[in-house]
């Protein structure tokens, strides 16, 4: 795993079932009272009665979680929130993921239902052609560079920018997608994005500029993950909402940044 | 053996001293399957104003020292909304409805607002917010930003609720003062049925990279286990001095804290932060008091309450 990143791979049936691309799980992670409140996690991957979260040690709760044990019992809560909307339709007329720093972790799901969706249905092959799903992976140095490897198994076509341009675009990946956007032929119909608020606030707007729908998934600091406290909301048109219930994911258009 | 755990508030009959807290329970849909709601004995649902409020500016929580920071800021549909859509759910839970009800104006939207309530048979009792560290009441008729600051404005709000209605009349207190007691006996003096204790404490978190407040409303509220000891000792106070039940609540996380409250006079407890940790946990702490209660050959729950020996 690429520094202070975690992957972290539990049984929880009920939770593997029903998780959609987008959604997330709430951790707590230990059983004293500091840190007290659980962690939310996106879902980076599930089936076969597993989940995985993949997660950067980044404060006291994360840090905690990084020392538990294969066997250990873990406290979790979930799949919470709506998830990406995403149907053949949609699938089959090109997208483009746009990844930040930990955003790979819930987008690799996403990347990975996407392609089921496009090979149970009539058309072409996920790894054929140009409606190969694209992404962009951008992170720091190539260091930090995460999922390349998995994105490119799912047949996903995959371009890395860096911070510092040790590997790739030099620059950041909303940089990227904007250069990308105005030299391909075919736009794409949708962006699904995820990470830091500056990268998703960018996104937005080269969303709106390129006349695209762009699907966000958000992060925020959390007290119950389940829509109880009020905490967590952003501001939208129609007013704040939650980002664990409304949320995470929202169109991009909704959102006042 | 068999044990009674009923207690009485007013007119209120609970099947168990535990409740919910508001503005932790949202409007108990959010839990759903995470809990068996049915186990409370009350249910106090998140404080609602005459009119729509769209709560404070991001961000509005943190985490601190065994507990958290809050300044939610009383978002909440407003009334007609609440009864239209959130009351027929909570109702559904099948457990006594507590509603908690706070002014942006004076002490006549209290009034607005109970004479409604009064009219709906769901709803069991009234909560007066008096004491949400998130908000300042500017025209509460007092000098200081809460009407629970002030023994006289409290008093007057009191009053005034209290002829609008008959059902029972529940006055929240803030532990921002120099004598809880002093502000408990005020409303008991104006016919408030019970006072629950405590709102949360006035606190503050700093970035210190960026050198701002962590919360968009810069200060916020404290809940959560850090404030238990101080919770307790007020609840202690009060419960001696007043006439009146006292509900007790601050950082109660397991049953042994709840009968630290029950055992300090408190009639009822509340569970606050700890359901945004563990959803489940109300139902734990009924199932812990009455195994305590067996353990220790306590036929009935009263016998424990206020019994605190010196």
């Amino acid at each position: 795993m690429k520094r202070n990143c975690f992957h972290l791979e539990f049984e929880a049936p009920g939770i593997a079932r029903a998780a959609l691309p987008g959604q997330f799980v709430m951790i707590r992670s230990g059983e004293g009272l500091h840190p007290l409140l659980r962690r939310p996690f996106s879902i980076h991957g599930a089936g076969n009665r597993r989940v995985e979260v993949l997660y950067e040690v980044v404060g006291q709760g994360t840090e905690l979680l990084s020392n538990i044990k294969p066997g250990e019992l873990l406290d979790v809560i979930g799949p919470l929130g709506n998830g990406f909307s995403c149907n053949s339709r949609s699938v089959n007329h090109g997208q483009i993921l746009v990844a930040g720093g930990m955003g790979a972790a819930p987008l690799l799901f996403l990347a990975e239902k996407m392609g089921e969706i496009k090979t149970s249905g009539l058309h072409s092959p996920v790894n054929k052609g140009r409606g190969r799903i694209k992404v962009l992976v951008g992170a720091r140095t190539k260091g930090h560079v995460l999922c390349e490897k998995e994105f490119k198994k799912c047949g996903c076509d995959v371009t890395i920018a860096t911070d510092d341009g040790s590997r790739g675009f030099k620059g950041l990946v909303t940089d990227l997608l904007a250069s990308i956007l105005s030299t391909v032929n075919r736009q794409p119909s949708t962006i699904f994005a995820c990470g830091p608020k500056p990268m998703l606030k960018a996104v937005s707007g080269i969303a709106r500029k390129h006349g695209l729908a762009a699907q966000l998934s958000l992060e925020a600091h959390m007290a119950c993950g389940i829509g109880a406290c009020l905490g967590c909301v952003i501001n939208t048109k129609t007013g704040y909402r939650r980002v664990c219930k409304e949320g995470p994911v929202f169109d991009s258009s909704d959102i006042i940044w | 053996m068999q044990v009674k755990c009923s207690v009485k508030i007013g007119k209120l009959v609970l099947k168990n001293p535990v409740m919910a807290a508001s503005g932790t329970f949202g409007y108990g849909e959010e839990f759903g399957s995470l809990a068996v709601l049915k186990k409370l004995g009350a249910i106090v649902s998140k404080t609602i104003t005459l009119n729509p409020r769209p709560g404070n500016i991001p961000p509005r929580t943190c985490e601190t020292y065994a507990g958290m920071l809050n300044s939610i800021g009383l978002e909440n549909p407003g009334a007609e909304v609440f009864l239209k859509e959130k009351l027929p759910v909570l109702k559904r839970i099948g457990v006594p409805l507590i509603v908690s009800i706070a002014s942006e104006g004076d002490a006549g939207e209290f009034a607005v607002l109970a004479r409604r309530l009064d009219a709906i048979p769901a709803v069991e009792a009234i909560e007066l917010n008096i004491s949400c560290p998130n908000v300042v009441h500017k025209k509460g008729g007092t000098k200081y930003p809460l009407i629970a600051q002030d023994a006289r404005a409290t008093y007057a709000v009191v009053k005034t609720v209290r002829k609008a209605t008959r059902k029972t009349v529940i006055t929240k207190l803030s532990p921002n003062v120099t004598d809880i007691t002093e502000i408990a006996l005020a409303a008991e003096q104006a016919g408030s049925d019970a006072v629950s204790l405590v709102n949360t404490f006035y606190g503050m978190s700093i970035d210190i990279a960026g050198r701002r407040p962590k919360l968009g409303n810069r200060i916020g509220g404290v809940s959560g286990p850090a404030i238990k000891p101080l919770a307790l000792k007020m609840v202690c106070d009060a419960a001696q001095k007043l006439g009146i039940p006292v509900i007790g609540m601050g950082g109660i996380m397991n049953a042994g804290d709840a009968l630290e409250f029950l055992i300090a006079g408190a009639t009822a407890v509340a569970v606050g932060t700890a359901n945004f940790v563990t959803p489940g946990i109300t139902g734990e702490i009924v199932d812990g008091i009455q195994r305590y209660l067996r353990a220790h050959k306590i036929g009935s729950i009263n016998s424990l309450i206020g019994s605190i020996r010196s």
